[in-house]
């Protein structure tokens, strides 16, 4: 239906409001038929020409038939109407024109299929990537975070831990010394720190109780590297030392952290162990993440975790007192519990990895893998 | 370590299946690793931690059967014959060390016969993996894995002198000992000696000319208790970790001296015949007391969170050994008594370690504890953050290499003195690195050997110098590079990753931080490509270097094509804070650009052009950058031409056209003055 310019009856707000909208709307219909120039060219002409186009009708049957007292505002609403129109007509003006490069594009056809032109981003290395999800996992329980350094005396590595000289728990950390430390006191012999442990006695040297921190880091063994086996590997050391901290708060967290980290169908198991620093002392162990802790999966032995449904993952303890001993905390009156994992052992479980030099060769084709 | 279930029946009548024994164990803190074998024959792979010396055998264990079942555990008991009698003692013991040797029982047998043990000692020592060698020889490592204390057996007639003297050895005294080496001695080392020499390297290994041979007819029995740090250190002296030393060096039972070297001369009575000559020479040099522990059940309820009842305490170290005395009005609840195989409990955190352990860990309620404190953050961990999300987003995978280079390497990738490694695994890895480059030429040149032609790997970390006496830790970052700088693929040819899209990456890290003035200079060390490597200086201080590693090192690591490398010195650019953002007004009168095309002596390099046009001070110059560069052609040799391209701005109006034409005119005059011509 072609649109007609109406007569008005009367001049009211309202009954303008109606008609400038039922110009519009047919302007815009008009608008979205056009394809061509020369259809354009019609449609401006019907729209815009000098005097029998409509918005010249517009002019004639709205404006100058208006009684002088609605003459204002029909002069307003027509203005209106007319940069409506005009607005229309002539941004529809270059489209039209466009119509060889439309017909073009409509021609043009990309194999769409084709793979992309992607910017490589880095992959974050899964060692690193574990080692910030446990420690964000404590920093929401509101540990801090805190580290040292990698060359460590003994006294930070071993004594202040409850490792007296000559003690045969001194054999299990396959130590690697720094050379020509003869000279020095025992204490002050220099060595690399085999575990992230020594973050807590520096910690606990410079704040009083309340005390919570992890320490995540890298750590050596004098280990020959193999398949499970490297003397370079992390850990994540924490550390909570208060009035009234408990062995139900020490397994509370960890149950927490493991869940946190593994999922909440992750079960724990505690059971005692033995570490210089802690007393009494636990290893944890979880349900086995990949058979649920059945033991079984796939119709056989599940090979995670040796068919016992559990898999040894965090040493732990309450800190032993004589620990306190060492940074003048009184022990009769705070208590504490320290924690350490292992961030291979993690990620290896997390990932599937079957190779621990994986983590430390640089491969590409194994780090994307994370990407 | 190994233990036989079946052994164990012996001495507690547990009623559950293997499986669950050594779940029940291992939930005890005696680990089984692993079970082999079936029925009598069945094996329990052992982990026994190093505090408990008293479980590595299989009545220790059985011990532990018994607490945990609530089981009774029969004692040993050596059935011995009447000895022949005599006014003197068997054999004369003197200690003339009884620091280190507060204990040494003996007992003579004569006339035994010296051959293969019977089949139930033999069997059983096979379990465990154990040779067996002769009757006397198998009855002290019988005893070994039965009681847990090592014993030793001397043939009698080859000690020189009638008497046995615990002493240290003389500086240049030899012993040859049981595994055939002779081994020099010191005053360090703790002797078993006769008359003469020294028998036996005290606790951890005896002596060959004394030992047990199908000759033997009369045998000493020796049962002594050993100070572990002269065991442990005359082990490791000599590197020689024997089964005893391993047991002595932990804490063996003091009173076990007896019914250990009783139940050694009853198992050799037993197959060897002989006759028992006198009681046990039992010489005590020093007692060694175990204090009593003050038990205070609020103390466990403070450790342990949960109220145990006392009765239960009770029950579980009774039966571990352990009296325990209760306390009427005294200022503890409980006295305990600790039994003479427990030196590793001393304290009353101990004794709550036993009754926690026995109770079982699991038993105990899972809780959180309230927290009052805030987080507090590593102090460069926005910083730490801040780069490593660039370098992820620039396409740097990141990875992790070996802490340890050579000294080779260390001389060669830096000037300052390398931190050597007393035991290194290897002389690869003799030294902390003092750089991160071999590590990551390492990492590029594995990559290369593979097959991956486009590598892009970053490693933040410390390096290590010896400053003085201490070491001094650097944190750093290196970047390594090669093949092309884009994705080569049906859509685009590859493109050879050159210095200027390192240089770009280092600009872009440099970007994040704060700082007044950034410069460039060519100062690079000799493994570097002299003419494509450059140093960044903010501020005076050198915070990178990179650029393309020099062909020789990459030729001597086989690297097949161009690669390149930046080092970041973390600890000089977090002197500077992450760059503050300001919001600028966004311009809103037109910008003009005019291009300058010019051409220079070689030895004028950009940074001079460009300081030469900022010298101007031209207020609405927005920014002076180069388009074009040509060489060859019509351009002299030395020279080169180049398209410049200065955009003009206001912040305040529209620019007239004779205001920039006349900066334009000032702008090729600073270019002239540097030796410039205008091309036309």
């Amino acid at each position: 239906m072609t649109y007609t310019v109406p007569k008005l009856k009367d001049f009211s707000a309202e009954t303008l409001d109606k008609r400038v909208a039922e110009l519009v709307a047919a302007l815009e219909a008009e608008v979205n038929t056009v394809a061509s120039e020369a259809e354009w060219k019609v449609l401006r002409d019907r729209w815009m020409a000098r005097k029998t186009g409509i918005l010249s009708q517009i002019n004639e049957a709205w404006l100058k038939a208006a009684p002088a007292k609605a003459k204002p505002e029909v002069g307003r609403k027509v203005n209106e109407a007319r940069l409506l129109i005009e607005h229309h007509i002539v941004g529809k003006r270059e489209w039209a024109a466009k119509g060889t490069l439309r017909d073009l594009m409509l021609g043009e056809r990309l194999d769409i299929t084709l793979p992309g032109i992607r910017r490589p981003l880095g992959a974050e290395h899964p060692i690193i990537k574990t080692m910030n999800e446990i420690v964000s996992v404590f920093r929401n329980l509101g540990y801090s975070v805190e580290e040292g350094p990698e060359i460590e005396t003994d006294y930070y590595n071993f004594e202040a831990l409850n490792f007296p000289p000559n003690h045969p728990a001194r054999d299990t950390q396959d130590t690697l010394f720094i050379a020509n430390q003869e000279s020095k006191p025992l204490r002050d012999r220099l060595l690399l720190r085999t575990h992230t442990s020594p973050v807590q006695i520096r910690t606990m040297e410079k704040m009083k109780p309340p005390v919570r921190v992890v320490c995540p880091g890298k750590v050596h063994r004098n280990d020959a590297p193999d398949a499970t086996h490297s003397p370079i590997f992390h850990q994540v050391e924490g550390l909570a030392v208060d009035t009234n901290i408990t062995f139900c708060d020490l397994k509370g967290t960890l149950d927490h952290a493991m869940k946190a980290l593994f999922g909440s169908s992750v079960k724990t198991r505690f059971y005692p162990s033995y570490f210089p620093f802690t007393e009494p002392s636990a290893d944890v162990q979880i349900s086995c993440i990949f058979c649920g802790g059945t033991g079984y999966r796939d119709g056989g032995r599940c090979p995670n975790c040796k068919a016992s449904g559990w898999i040894e993952l965090l040493g732990c303890g309450m800190v032993d007192p004589n620990v306190y001993g060492f940074v003048d905390y009184d022990a009769r009156k705070v208590s504490g519990f320290a924690f350490g994992m292992g961030v291979e052992r993690i990620a290896i479980l997390k990932y599937g990895v079957d190779d621990i030099q994986l983590f430390f060769n640089g491969d590409v084709r194994f780090l994307e893998q994370f990407g | 370590m190994k233990i036989s279930p079946q052994w164990l029946r012996d001495f507690v009548d547990f009623k559950v299946g293997l499986r669950q024994l050594a779940d029940d164990l291992t939930l005890a803190g005696i680990a089984v690793e692993s079970i082999s074998g079936e029925g009598e024959h069945a094996v329990f792979e052992m982990d026994i931690t190093t505090n408990r010396p008293d479980a590595m055998n299989h009545y220790g264990v059985a011990r532990e059967c018994s607490a945990i079942y609530d089981l009774p555990l029969k004692p040993i008991a050596p059935k011995l014959p009447v000895a022949s009698e005599t006014t003197a003692p068997a054999f004369p013991i003197e200690i003339a060390e009884p620091d280190l040797c507060p204990r040494f029982t003996a007992r003579v047998l004569h006339d035994v016969t010296i051959k293969p043990s019977p089949a139930n000692v033999t069997q059983r020592l096979a379990l465990l993996d154990q040779r067996p060698i002769s009757n006397a020889v198998d009855a002290t490592n019988y005893v070994l894995w039965e009681m847990g204390k090592p014993t030793h057996v001397f043939d009698l007639d080859l000690l020189e002198g009638g008497k046995i003297i615990v002493r240290r050895a003389k500086n240049g005294e030899t012993l040859k000992t049981l595994d055939g080496v002779e081994r020099k001695l010191n005053s360090e080392d703790l002797v078993v000696a006769d008359a003469r020499r020294p028998v036996g390297l005290a606790g951890v290994m005896g002596g060959f000319d004394t030992m047990i041979t199908d000759k033997t007819r009369n045998v000493l029995i020796e049962s002594a208790w050993w100070d572990p740090v002269t065991i442990r250190k005359a082990s490791r002296r000599h590197g020689l970790h024997t089964d005893a030393s391993h047991r002595f060096e932990r804490g063996a039972d003091f009173e076990s001296t007896i019914p250990s070297c009783d139940r050694v001369a009853e198992l050799i009575l037993q197959s060897g015949g002989g006759e028992l000559i006198g009681g046990a020479v039992d010489v005590i040099a020093r007692r060694l007391d175990q204090a009593p522990v003050a038990l205070h059940l609020s103390e466990v309820h403070r450790i342990l969170g949960e109220k145990l009842d006392a009765r239960e305490i009770f029950r579980v170290l009774n039966r571990l050994g352990f009296d325990v005395l209760p306390e009427r009005g005294g200022e503890s609840d409980f006295t305990v008594r600790i039994p003479s195989w427990r030196l590793d409990v001393e304290r009353e955190i101990d004794v709550i370690e036993e009754i926690a352990r026995l109770h079982g860990y699991d038993k105990f309620a899972n809780s959180l504890p309230a927290y009052a404190g805030s987080v507090v953050e590593l102090p460069d961990a926005e910083k730490d953050g801040k780069l490593r999300s660039t370098l992820l987003a620039l396409g740097y995978d990141e990875a992790i290499s070996l802490t340890f280079i050579s000294h080779q390497d260390a001389e060669r990738f830096s000037e300052v003195p390398a931190i050597e490694l007393a035991n290194p695994l290897s002389e690869e890895a003799s030294v902390m690195r003092t750089s991160m480059v071999p590590g990551m030429l390492g990492m590029l040149a594995y990559n290369l050997n593979r097959g991956g032609d486009n590598v892009r790997l970053f490693e933040a970390g410390n390096v290590f110098e010896a400053s003085g006496a201490t070491a001094n830790q650097l944190k750093r970052i290196c970047l390594g590079a090669t093949g092309s700088a884009v994705t080569p693929s049906v859509h685009q040819p590859a493109r050879p990753f050159s210095f200027f899209d390192l240089k770009g990456d280092v600009e872009t890290v440099l970007h994040a931080f704060q700082h007044t003035r950034l410069a460039y200079d060519a100062q690079t060390p000799k493994y570097y490509h002299p003419g494509r490597s450059a140093r960044a200086v903010i501020d005076g201080a050198v915070v990178a270097q990179f650029g393309q590693i020099h062909s020789d090192v990459a030729a001597a690591r086989k690297l097949r094509q161009d690669a390149f490398v930046a080092e970041l010195y973390l600890d000089r650019l977090y002197q500077h804070g992450l760059r503050e953002v300001r919001y600028e007004a966004l311009p809103r009168y037109p910008a003009v650009e005019r291009d300058f095309s010019f051409v220079f002596a070689d030895a004028v390099d950009f940074e001079t052009i460009h300081q030469a046009v900022t010298a101007l001070r031209l207020g609405e110059l927005r920014s002076f950058a180069p388009v074009e560069i040509f060489r060859g052609g019509a351009i002299p040799v030395g020279k080169y031409s180049i398209l410049l391209r200065a955009k003009f701005q206001s912040r305040e109006r529209t620019l007239r056209e004779d205001e920039v034409a006349q900066w334009s005119v000032q702008i090729a005059k600073a270019l002239n003055a540097l030796g410039g011509t205008q091309r036309a």
